[in-house]
């Protein structure tokens, strides 16, 4: 099930414009199936700036690490505070359980909205997960 | 998916995709590497009830005949005069030069016919091929300086699975199944028994830190073992979880503590080198790394961050100096953090030390610890 209303890359993240043009990202649900149990999360500084296809962070397994880029270009506002190792509430498992909902990543206020049509819509993205 | 057809597959391949599991190439085998509830449930199934692992992709090399001892004593490093009958030893193999061909267990059976030892050489999977061809060799010019009589050796790899029952319950789980008093196996001790009837080779061996038994049947009979432990409860357990089952042990895995480039006493396995009065391929390089002073060895390191070290990084003192670098980690399913064995040099190797691990562009605090890392249940 890959939600229609997302944007994806290769990469396998997604990104999800808000209501106030501020675009959520994650990594997608075939991306945490693969990883198996995710067990750490290294987050982006708030308030940093990154383009399009940068290293925005890096997603660890028990079994493997995975680097993480960002779909959209701007600055970080927010990350998830469960995927936080500081937080007390630290959950990185949140990902395997709701890759599209709560395993949310990071909050980026997009600096280039035209950056989106680069994307790949959910059928797209559909065919590459049944080709890898 | 192409390439996976070329892989060698176990007997219970058909198995574990029924069961769900992810398969992948392990050495040239089709293995699985976990099955839908992952490594971390896995994990912990093993140390807190019983799971089973296919591990037919194991290499069994047999070596029978009067000359048999003789043999394997100037193959392995380890004292193979030292065992009795149905006793299993943990051993290297080693070059000339001391370097680790392979790390192996032998086992040392009971000719029933004629009261002689005979022996099984357990090797890793991936090392088969080569170990194989260093034994035969090695069989080779044995005969050549003490005869041709009296030295058989067959390689029963491909004629022989293997099934581990790790875990707590692993013995009440297995009894069931068996005419053959586990009560009566010690630590690392074989007998020929049963599984239902099915002969089979039962040790009271394993690589989880856990109680727990493996169990040799012919290749094609490996159903009849894994099939009943399924049915009665037992979770197959993957190759991921056999990973951090072991780093969590302590115990080496050759490819990441142990290779071609190492001699077992800069690894910490100095233990499993008998040098007196004996001779085996790399005992004078061994002798002289002994007489000389370990220069490295293998530590088991603890993150006090949350962060997890991996194979290839960078080990520092607290100064950023390098001292060395991780050979084996992984989040610690039990501890909750990341754990490591790391080969450093022995100025660092004490417990308690404070290193450093140089993830991705940041050195995270690690305290050495000996291992296990977590407590273990083997029977001593």
């Amino acid at each position: 099930m890959i939600p229609q209303d997302l944007k994806y890359t290769e990469e396998h993240e997604w990104v999800k414009v808000l209501d106030d043009g501020v675009a959520l990202v994650g990594i997608t649900d075939f991306a945490q199936e693969q990883l198996g149990d995710i067990v750490f999360v290294e987050l982006p500084e708030v308030g940093v700036s990154f383009k399009q296809h940068d290293l925005l962070g890096t997603v660890e397994s028990v079994k493997t690490v995975s680097d993480m880029f960002t779909p959209v270009s701007g600055e970080v506002i927010e990350v998830n505070p469960i995927l936080s190792e500081d937080n007390e509430g630290f959950a990185p498992e949140i990902i395997n359980q709701d890759a599209y909902g709560q395993g949310w990543i990071a909050k980026i206020k997009m600096s280039d909205v035209s950056e989106l049509e680069n994307l790949l819509d959910a059928a797209a993205y559909k065919k590459i997960t049944e080709e890898a | 998916m192409g390439e996976e057809l070329k892989l060698i597959r176990t007997p219970l391949y058909e198995a574990h995709l029924q069961d769900g599991a992810k398969v992948i190439d392990f050495g040239g085998w089709a293995m699985p590497v976990n099955y839908p509830n992952g490594i971390k449930a896995e994990h912990l199934t093993v140390r807190n009830t019983v799971g089973i692992f296919d591990l037919s992709h194991m290499g069994e090399v047999e070596i029978k005949g009067k000359q048999a001892t003789e043999f394997i004593d100037g193959l392995v490093t380890n004292d193979v005069r030292r065992i009795e009958q149905e006793q299993c030893l943990y051993t290297c193999m080693c070059r000339e030069n001391g370097h680790i061909i392979d790390d192996l267990i032998v086992y040392r059976f009971l000719d029933q016919n004629d009261g002689t030892p005979y022996y099984w050489l357990v090797v890793n999977a991936a090392n088969h091929d080569k170990d194989v061809k260093w034994i035969m060799e090695a069989g080779e010019a044995f005969r050549r300086e003490h005869g041709q009589e009296g030295l058989d050796i067959e390689d029963l790899s491909m004629a022989t699975a293997l099934v581990a029952i790790q875990g707590p319950k692993a013995q009440e789980t297995l009894q069931k199944f068996t005419q053959t008093d586990l009560e009566s196996i010690g630590y690392y001790h074989l007998r020929r028994g049963d599984f239902q009837g099915l002969e089979a080779v039962i040790s009271r061996t394993g690589y989880t830190g856990e109680d727990g038994f493996e169990i040799y049947i012919p290749w094609d009979k490996a159903e009849l073992v894994w099939k009943p432990l399924r049915e009665v409860g037992c979770e197959p357990i993957g190759l991921g979880a056999r990973d951090t089952l072991r780093l969590e042990a302590g115990y080496s895995l050759y490819g990441h503590e142990i290779n071609e480039e190492t001699n077992p006493i800069n690894t910490s396995l100095g233990w499993v080198v008998r040098l007196k009065d004996r001779q085996f391929n790399g005992h004078d390089a061994l002798q002289a790394q002994k007489d000389s002073g370990a220069e490295t060895a293998i530590v088991g390191l603890v993150m006090q961050g949350k962060v997890i070290p991996r194979q290839g990084y960078e080990v520092t003192d607290t100064a950023g100096s390098t001292v060395g670098h991780v050979t084996s980690g992984t989040f610690s399913p039990s501890l909750g953090r990341g754990i490591a064995l790391a080969l450093v040099d022995v100025a660092h190797k004490a417990p308690g030390t404070e290193l450093m691990v140089k993830v991705r562009t940041r050195l995270e605090p690690a305290l050495v610890k000996r291992p296990p890392f977590v407590e273990t249940h083997v029977r001593r």
